[in-house]
């Protein structure tokens, strides 16, 4: 009886396989005449050039209204400049379903963008066996002939919604809920709170671990333990708005990462980093057209466009708004540089010293937190 | 048996209460024979048509859909493949709950004594890192069937001396297995150069296992399906197997005739542990290649259903492994045509309840009431 289902299961499956692969020629067909159309106008400029097949892979949902939201952003951006429509997959896991996820992707694309921490070594060892596909890593910090990675300066920002955040604490109790301890976590808390010390010398940071990227109960109750500390002032490196709405219960000033989160707490919101992938993105594609791609590590700021500030919550007052603006003037123009000693850590020793900055792989590789902040990095 | 009186009593129960509200009623008969592949066909394309209905709601053609989940799970080298790496981890922990629900010990605790094994495994290549290459994959197999093992010890000790019920301490177990993973992983197993990312370093060459032919599948496989070879054999032809089973029909009876009820318990649940670990060590040495956190995607809860769909039939299990495997992986490759996640995730808990349903509502009749019975 069961090889007799067996043989009438596989028979389904066929039937259905071969069913569908009918409709998913049509359908393709279908698509390319549609671009064919649309591309007639400007045909003459691409001549004939093959446009490349982009996929995207996501450690959450573009519904996160967070970190995945911000790179479909930038998906959509990419579909609508070169008229494809790029392939995603959502939800993967950091680890061994990433890696198939990606080497399924790189059997039919040529660009592959992959879009967490954890997905690093995963896209390292498909971009080994692919050498023919390109891999865009985000915020890692192993690159390849074919693999480049790139992370904008979410410091930068992060440093100016710690001067509001300053300013708005009465009770000088701020506090953060990190992910996960790593450097691009640390130095965005580490910023945030240079930047709260530069408006209120007494204002300390209580930092917890959610140890997760996209969890809006564990990022909730994560944020609620430090809600029940008392701080009146609380951000959240985290992919959905779950903390900010906590906060927003307490009526206590929210702020998140990522993305703009003033419609999950009007009332509340003050403002929070922004990292707008999307101008990257095109350039990427548009280097690949043009064959000019090659392998880097990208590291961009304000000035290249690829972080901000979302505009501030209705009710942050006009002083606030004032002094984050005069000081966001001069970190564009370069004249502010934020890592500038000097800098102590937690134990009061120097780190940076007087009139020294930090270079790149100093920040790229931050693991320890400046004075002020509440909080552990798990030790050794 | 007293489980079976109390749902009798239930049925018997809806029977009087349905009486002249509904012109039919339920008739439930655990004995009844019923076509052993019609059933599960049917929930399947029930379960289908189901979803066909949302998929097109979302604006796509369920055949299209369909056809890219068989495709993406089995319609190249690649997919086989990756759907097979997916069903080993789930055929050897189905094997080892199977074991435990034939003498019904209820253990859920697979998705524990996974990570136990994982970690097993893994400590052998933390705390001797300077042994002989060849000899990493034979000790560190041992070492996750040993901590799986004694994890299903743990349930298996208060369920035979103090009547713990064990249901409770298996599943309370798989917390606190994921708390310990997750602090290793976090704080003293925590690779240095890995900018703090909550994972053990990679392991060397000898630490993991052969894959097969420029797949990621590996010696895992043949592992497993020598596992249930094993239990085939041991449980149709040895004393152990007899005993278990008449252990599985009538454990008073057993005991009365001399069966030492409490050292089957305590072996069935160090084996039941034991093979989820093995699962467990060879996804570390074989997949993962190090120990990280979320190390494992619910293979043991998910091992559950693989056992109860091939009805405890360890040979069976390498069918309903594979058909699982196949769903997961087929899953995910939906989504490459604009499938959204959730929508796949869907799809795999309806075809998964309408399988269980159908399952149970095979065993019920609808007949005319007629007031007499």
């Amino acid at each position: 009886m069961k090889k007799v289902l067996g043989i009438f299961m596989i028979l389904l499956l066929f039937m259905l396989a071969a069913c569908s692969q009918g409709t998913t020629k049509t359908s393709e067909s279908a698509k390319t005449e549609e671009k064919s159309e649309e591309t007639t106008g400007e045909a003459t400029e691409t001549e004939e050039k093959e446009l490349p097949k982009v996929a995207f892979v996501y450690i959450g949902v573009p519904g996160d209204g967070g970190w995945t939201y911000e790179h479909d952003q930038a998906r959509k951006l990419v579909d609508e400049t070169f008229g494809i429509t790029s392939t995603t997959v959502e939800n993967v896991p950091e680890g061994p379903d990433a890696e198939r996820v990606i080497e399924e992707l790189a059997q039919d694309h040529d660009i592959i963008f992959t879009t967490s921490f954890g997905y690093m070594d995963p896209t390292f060892n498909v971009a080994q066996k692919y050498p023919e596909v390109l891999f865009m890593h985000a915020t890692g910090y192993k690159t390849a002939e074919n693999m480049g990675t790139y992370q904008g300066r979410g410091y930068q920002p992060a440093y100016l919604a710690g001067i509001a955040a300053g300013m708005l604490s009465l009770n000088n109790k701020i506090g953060y809920v990190g992910a996960f301890p790593l450097p691009e976590v640390i130095y965005t808390i580490n910023a945030f709170t240079l930047g709260a010390q530069s408006v209120n010398p007494d204002a300390e940071v209580s930092v917890v671990w959610s140890n997760t990227w996209f969890d809006p109960t564990t990022e909730r109750q994560a944020a609620v333990s430090l809600l029940d500390q008392g701080v009146d002032v609380l951000a959240n490196y985290q992919d959905s708005p779950a903390g900010i709405q906590a906060a927003a219960e307490r009526g206590v000033w929210g702020m998140g990462n990522d993305s703009d989160m003033n419609e999950y707490a009007p009332e509340t919101y003050v403002t929070n980093p922004i990292l707008n992938w999307g101008p990257y993105y095109v350039d990427v594609v548009q280097s690949v057209i043009d064959e000019t791609w090659k392998s880097e590590a990208v590291f961009y700021g304000f000035k290249e466009g690829m972080v901000e500030l979302a505009p501030f919550g209705k009710n942050v007052p006009q002083e606030v708004q004032d002094a984050v603006e005069a000081k966001k003037k001069e970190i564009v123009d370069g004249t502010f540089d934020i890592f500038k000693g000097p800098i102590y850590d937690q134990a009061g020793n120097i780190k940076i010293n007087d009139g020294e900055t930090l270079a790149d792989p100093d920040i790229l590789s931050m693991n320890w937190f400046v004075k002020g902040v509440k909080g552990t990095i798990p030790a050794e | 048996m007293s489980q079976r009186t109390s749902i009798e009593q239930a049925t018997v129960e809806i029977k009087t209460s349905n009486k002249g509200v509904f012109p039919y009623r339920f008739e439930y008969n655990p004995h009844k024979k019923t076509n052993s592949f019609i059933v599960p066909i049917v929930s399947t394309i029930v379960a289908l048509i189901l979803c066909a209905i949302f998929i097109v709601i979302n604006g796509m053609n369920p055949l299209t859909v369909y056809g890219k989940m068989v495709q993406g799970a089995f319609g190249s080298s690649f997919g086989i493949s990756e759907t097979l790496l997916k069903a080993t981890p789930l055929l050897l922990c189905a094997l080892g709950v199977g074991i435990a629900y034939r003498i019904s010990i209820w253990n859920i605790g697979a998705e524990g004594q996974f990570i136990l094994g994982a970690i097993g495994a893994t400590a052998v290549t933390i705390f001797l890192p300077n042994l002989p290459g060849p000899l990493y994959i034979p000790l560190m197999v041992v070492a996750g069937i040993i901590f799986g093992g004694l994890w299903g010890l743990f349930t298996a000790i208060p369920r035979t001396y103090f009547r713990v019920n064990e249901l409770i301490t298996s599943l309370m177990l798989n917390y606190v297995a994921l708390l310990l993973l997750d602090y290793l992983v976090f704080e003293p197993w925590r690779d240095p150069e890995g900018f703090n990312f909550p994972g053990t370093p990679l392991f060397t060459p000898f630490q993991m296992l052969a894959t097969i032919g420029g797949t990621r599948l590996n010696q895992g496989l043949i592992i497993a399906v020598v596992a249930v070879s094993v239990f085939t054999f041991l449980l149709a032809k040895t004393k152990w197997g007899y005993e278990l089973r008449l252990l599985g029909a009538n454990p008073t009876a057993a005991a009365y005739s001399g069966i030492k009820v409490n050292k089957h318990i305590l072996l069935v649940m160090m084996i039941s542990g034991g093979l989820a670990g093995l699962a467990g060590s060879i996804e570390v040495s074989g997949v993962a290649h190090r120990l990280m956190y979320g190390i494992s995607p619910g293979y043991g809860y998910t091992a559950i259903i693989v056992a109860w769909l091939a009805k405890l039939n360890p040979f069976a299990m390498i069918f309903t492994s594979i058909f699982i495997g196949g769903l997961i992986v087929g899953g995910y490759s939906v989504q490459t045509i604009g499938l959204p996640s959730s929508m796949s995730l869907m799809l795999q808990g309806a075809i998964l309840l309408c399988l269980i349903a159908g399952e149970m509502l095979s065993k019920f009749r609808l007949r005319k009431a007629t007031g007499e019975e």
